[in-house]
């Protein structure tokens, strides 16, 4: 008869090391009076035109800036860098997130001035950054109307870490047949109570109701969403 | 696809754990949640990979998964969610977005080799 398996009791979360750097990132974002605000969404839901819609608005009155991830080119950050706030692409080359160090990395060697609200846009992919909290306050997870309402039940993981969810290119919404009830009913499913914008930022319709939020959460030095 | 750089931090953090007590391991036991964003086959496919060439070549891999434990404010008691896609109740249906437990991915423990 075989002896019993010797066990050794351990505890180690294997993703320590990120959330180390996690913790410091929001720490020091939350002392110097910065809302750290994350997107993350599926490859062409309109994060980029989201975000360079977001950063034109907002550069007038307040200081924002972003990080912008992708596995490689400066395309976004060139698109991104026309609203004249300050610009950083982070390529990872051939990894499908960002991480907590990349962030920390990036903002080494930069410095965009006083912060009001940083925006840091991942790569898109709707699955890998579901793990890895980047020290953000807010997490924006992006649904566009052409991509069919079944999304957040396809990829729960992601919709219920997020905070926010964004229903983007709501100009084409007629276009696709966007079932608006039914998209919110997915949302719900796997996130009850999360907050949804639906917004074009080609059209600015509906922008207004999210950029408020943000405003008041710079206002207010609020780190979570107000009830 | 992150599932390889997960598994190569197991089998670095097994390993200093090992080197640290001067043993060799047979079997890493790990605690895998439903929302943690890991595939469990995957992950299991990746350890071969990533084991190999390392002291831990030839080791395996225990996950136990982790179902979604959410709070239910309404019957007032901890409860397991039958899918990851309805986050409510199963008793009486009402939503329940606290999560208690779900997130896991930790190890916890190391089979040793005799």
């Amino acid at each position: 008869m075989n002896p019993e398996p010797r066990m050794v009791e351990v505890r180690k979360n294997i993703l320590k090391q990120n959330d180390v750097v996690a913790r410091a990132l929001r720490d020091r974002f939350r002392s110097q009076g910065t809302l750290a605000v994350s997107l993350v969404s599926s490859p062409g839901a309109g994060k980029t035109t989201f975000l360079e819609k977001t950063l034109t608005l907002l550069k007038p009155r307040y200081g924002v800036a972003a990080l912008v991830g992708d596995l490689a080119t400066q395309n976004d950050a060139l698109r991104l860098a026309r609203s004249k706030a300050p610009v950083k692409q982070i390529t990872t080359g051939t990894l499908c997130h960002l991480e907590a160090s990349m962030i920390q990395r990036a903002l080494e060697d930069w410095n965009p001035g006083q912060l009001d609200i940083l925006f840091v846009e991942n790569v898109g992919n709707l699955v890998c950054p579901a793990s890895y909290d980047l020290g953000e306050d807010l997490r924006l997870v992006l649904l566009s109307v052409t991509e069919g309402e079944d999304k957040p039940l396809k990829y729960p993981t992601i919709f219920n870490s997020a905070d926010v969810a964004v229903i983007t290119k709501i100009d084409l919404a007629a276009a696709v047949e966007f079932d608006e009830v039914a998209a919110n009913a997915n949302i719900q499913a796997v996130r009850p109570g999360m907050r949804v914008f639906k917004l074009s930022a080609k059209t600015n319709e509906g922008m207004d109701d999210y950029l408020q939020l943000l405003e008041k959460m710079v206002a207010e030095r609020l780190h979570q969403i107000p009830a | 696809m992150h599932e390889l750089s997960i598994a190569m931090s197991i089998v670095d953090m097994a390993q200093e754990e090992a080197e640290r007590r001067s043993v060799c391991i047979d079997a890493v036991h790990l605690e895998l949640g439903a929302l943690s964003g890991v595939v469990k086959e995957a992950l299991l496919f990746s350890y071969e990979i990533a084991c190999n060439g390392t002291p831990l070549e030839g080791s395996r891999l225990v996950v136990n998964e982790i179902p979604i434990e959410v709070y239910c404010q309404t019957c007032n008691m901890p409860k397991t969610l039958k899918s990851i896609q309805w986050f409510c109740c199963p008793d009486c249906g009402a939503q329940t977005p606290e999560v208690i437990h779900g997130k896991e991915l930790a190890i916890t423990a190391l089979e040793l080799k005799q």
